[in-house]
């Protein structure tokens, strides 16, 4: 759902006047400095790298990256797919790379986790053209259920790590990790954060490369088919490889000093770069910097001599001891005494992203500098404003019913496990209805243990995208198992919150072309569901209907509530130049207030004088709030144009 | 060039991005480095958005905490949360719009009276403007964050000149819209003049 804010266009920085081309066309330009986003900056580095393939599974803060290629790739000659999934997405790209086209892949942070099978794995094949897999961590967590520190990866699979710093950097590392992927015949992990993926900058373009979208798989069954004894095989060359990138990473360019020479240094790479940067200039103080790009293997020889050019060295990254474990190591092996500072002493936290304030505090702690507080108000307690779902969203209208039919049926504490996506806002009051909740196809695949270990009803919720994705092995297992369990399939007919990137169940595929429609249905039939029903949760009567049938039950029954995500209808509709809008009849209501507490549309609102109105810029139109399940006074009615 | 530090805030749905996108871009093309935060994903419809918008010798998107030089404000109360990040010398342009948070209408919390927060906690250089009352004047409901644009630049903390926010509206927008949205950005502008008149 964040397509709403990404209608700023680029344009090039130049003073010719006004410069009139399509919102992503800029990415294709020959030469130019740009505005852009560290997502964007990445597409453009595909084309310069002469990348012929990419696949992904969309997932903050790596979508906008899929969002520039739907639009561009096919110009570009570049071959694009939504993958089902994060594995199949690379899978898809490493045999591209070994057929000779230089392929790349980009997921979230917990992606990886969902390809890790593949990714381990394809270390030890290596590739033939290159391969680079993109992995968009989140520190802080702006949208995702944990922020694991994903440079692991790469030590975990002895594979190449990248952190670039900027947009100017992950275009320009991007290249590079193309480079580094067919000099040593290997995949590389290039690793961005949300304040690098996110972070809009000044990017000059290089030169174009060429992009080759086909290319011919030549047989190597001793490489590429990764039976024991030959996987035992690969094991000897992989650590091989791993020795000569140690040189690689000590003589890259992208592990480089800056400053003057100074009693402490700082050793730090990524999004910390840009912080520490600030943190100093706001200190007023000269230190000087090694700054990583290339983080694994770790440059060890210029380690050491930053070591031993300095008498105090602080590593200030984010998340893990990751770089910090590594500088010790060098140190005890080199037998260097130069104190070192970072988390494993306590001094740098091991949680969220570092802001140039966090910096600043570390800094002072260790240095014992004082930081100077500007005049600043003291603090206004304030109500939150938390995320929530759309007006028009038909997630709230199948939340709704639900809650209804478990209040009817009196079930006896119900749980609700809930999955990925906008719908996991059903967490919020006054639905509450999100009780467990790990990860992608989590909702169902942990029904099978609620329904078993306890007697307590279990009404499940996953997403059109999410069940495609990893919600078809756990209703399988349900059914199997013959656990009993409620699934609602909440086919909002598109993956919204990342974006509105098209799923296997939509008529079209990455480029808008006609595409075959993968039918849930029949998914939910074939596995052989006998309770199945598709419902317009519009229509919260028949909606109920199913609900009540389906909790009635044994095993596990399936309800499909299918609707268009209301954000692409208003697109639809706003074209059309339609204009639907519903308001309250002061004189019908009596401010029960149902609809403002338990129904809770943003568009319906309390207005000062204690009246209930509707929001006429907010209303969607779906009229949802206007039927009797909602309104029993029949006081919202539809605007008549 | 002294670094300026802009914080531009308001809810899902108002065009803060966007806002920031233009102002960056317009900054950009007078070839003076530019950067600025962008959060996707969850931050969706009616959550806060938050850029940071910083120019001149930066590296990193976020504003040190007290550094923010100005305040552009979509909504009141997103307004007063953003003083938090603020310094008493922070200047801060408000859209007086109030856009309700659910936790408000399901009666949970209870949304300030902003005029009180003003007085009680001496908000200094703060000068609120009804700018959806204003681009309804222009004929372009739209032009909301031109009139906060116009504003802003009436601030004289922008290194650009106002025929590069005009060159920024021809390129950004419509050609329909560029009359209404150049209007919107010149009322804002000069809302912004008389309103700190009158204060001094």
């Amino acid at each position: 759902m964040e397509n709403f804010s990404r209608k700023g266009k680029m344009v090039q920085i130049s003073n010719e006047g006004a410069i009139k081309m399509s919102v992503y066309d800029v990415l294709l330009n020959d030469s130019g400095k740009y505005f852009l986003l560290g997502n964007e900056a990445i597409v453009r580095g595909m084309i310069e790298a002469g990348v012929g393939f990419a696949a992904t599974y969309p997932g903050t803060p790596s979508s906008e990256v899929g969002d520039v290629l739907s639009r561009i790739a096919k110009k570009a000659g570049i071959y694009f797919e939504y993958s089902t999934n994060e594995i199949v997405a690379l899978e898809a790209v490493a045999a591209a790379a070994a057929s000779g086209v230089r392929s790349f892949t980009f997921m979230k942070h917990v992606g990886l986790n969902v390809a890790a099978d593949a990714f381990m794995s394809v270390s030890y094949a290596g590739t033939n053209s290159g391969l680079v897999i993109m992995s968009g961590d989140d520190p802080s967590m702006f949208s995702s259920q944990n922020e694991q520190d994903n440079r692991h990866y790469a030590e975990f699979a002895y594979m190449p790590l990248l952190e670039p710093s900027n947009p100017q950097e992950a275009k320009d590392f991007l290249v590079y990790a193309f480079k580094i992927s067919e000099k040593y015949g290997t995949p590389v992990l290039f690793r961005t954060t949300t304040r690098v993926s996110h972070l809009r900058g000044i990017v000059e373009y290089g030169s174009k490369g060429e992009i080759k979208a086909k290319g011919h798989f030549n047989k190597n069954f001793e490489k590429f088919t990764l039976l024991p004894s030959n996987a035992y095989r690969q094991k000897g060359k992989l650590i091989e490889r791993y020795n000569a990138l140690k040189e690689e990473s000590d003589s890259s360019y992208i592990n480089r000093v800056e400053g003057k020479g100074s009693d402490i240094g700082i050793i730090t790479s990524g999004a910390a770069y840009n912080s520490v940067k600030d943190a100093i200039i706001e200190l007023g103080l000269e230190i000087d910097i090694l700054k990583l790009g290339f983080t694994f293997p770790i440059p060890e020889k210029k380690i050491s001599d930053f070591l031993n050019s300095h008498k105090r060295v602080i590593v200030v990254e984010e998340l893990d001891p990751y770089l910090e474990t590594k500088v010790r190591n060098v140190a005890q092996i080199y037998g260097i005494n130069t104190s070192i500072n970072g988390k494993m002493d306590g001094f740098s936290p091991w949680s969220y992203e570092f802001n140039p304030d966090r910096v600043m505090e570390i800094l002072s702690k260790i240095i014992g500098i004082e930081i100077k507080k500007d005049d600043k108000y003291s603090e206004i307690k304030l109500p939150s404003r938390p995320p929530v779902l759309c007006p028009g969203c038909p997630h709230r209208a199948t939340f709704y019913a639900t809650k209804l039919v478990s209040k009817q049926l009196r079930l006896e504490d119900p749980i609700y496990p809930n999955d990925i996506g906008c719908y996991s806002l059903g967490y919020q009051k006054p639905y509450q209805m999100s009780d467990f909740l790990l990860c992608m196809g989590s909702s169902i695949g942990s029904a099978s243990g609620f329904s078993q270990a306890t007697d307590q009803p279990v009404i499940s919720f996953i997403g059109d995208s999410t069940f495609f994705h990893a919600g078809i092995p756990g209703l399988i297992n349900a059914v199997h198992n013959n656990h009993r369990v409620v699934l609602i399939i909440l086919d909002n007919r598109t993956t919204a919150m990342t974006g509105h990137q098209p799923n296997p169940g939509l008529p079209f595929n990455a480029y808008r072309e006609p595409a075959k429609e993968i039918s849930i249905e029949e998914i939910v039939k074939g596995i052989g569901v006998k309770y199945v029903r598709i419902v317009d949760p519009y229509d919260l009567k028949e909606t109920m209907v199913a609900i009540r049938e389906a909790a009635n039950s044994d095993g596990v029954s399936v309800i499909i509530a299918k609707r268009e995500c209301a954000l692409l209808r208003d697109e639809r509709m706003r074209k059309e130049g339609k204009w639907i809008r519903y308001q309250i009849n002061q004189e019908k209501c009596t401010k029960c207030m149902n609809c403002v507490k338990n129904f809770t549309c943003p568009a319906i609102y309390v207005d000062s004088d204690g009246s209930v109105k509707i929001d006429p810029v907010l209303c969607d139109g779906c009229g949802v709030c206007s039927t009797s399940l909602v309104c029993g006074f029949h006081a919202i009615e539809r605007v008549e144009q | 060039m002294n670094n300026v530090n802009i914080s531009l805030v308001g809810v899902g749905g108002q065009g803060v991005v966007s806002t920031g996108i233009i102002l960056g871009n317009t900054v950009a093309r007078k070839g003076i480095n530019v950067v600025m935060s962008e959060i996707h994903g969850m931050a969706q419809r009616g959550g806060i958005v938050t850029v940071d918008l910083r120019i001149g010798d930066v590296y990193g998107p976020i504003i040190p905490e007290g550094k923010i030089d100005l305040i552009i404000g979509f909504e009141a109360l997103e307004t007063i949360r953003a003083l938090k990040r603020a310094s008493r010398k922070t200047r801060i342009i408000m859209n007086t719009e109030r856009i309700i948070p659910f936790t408000v209408n399901i009666g949970d919390e209870k949304y300030p009276d902003i005029e009180e927060i003003i007085k009680k906690f001496d908000i200094r250089n703060i000068i609120g403007i009804d700018a959806v009352n204003i681009a309804k004047q222009t004929g372009n409901l739209q032009s909301v964050n031109m009139v906060l644009l116009g504003a802003a630049f009436a601030t004289e903390l922008l290194p650009i000149e106002e025929k590069d926010i005009e060159e920024s509206i021809k390129i950004q927008f419509p050609e329909y819209s560029w009359e209404s949205n150049i209007k919107a950005f010149r009322i804002g502008m000069d809302q912004y003049r008389i309103l700190t008149k009158a204060y001094l």
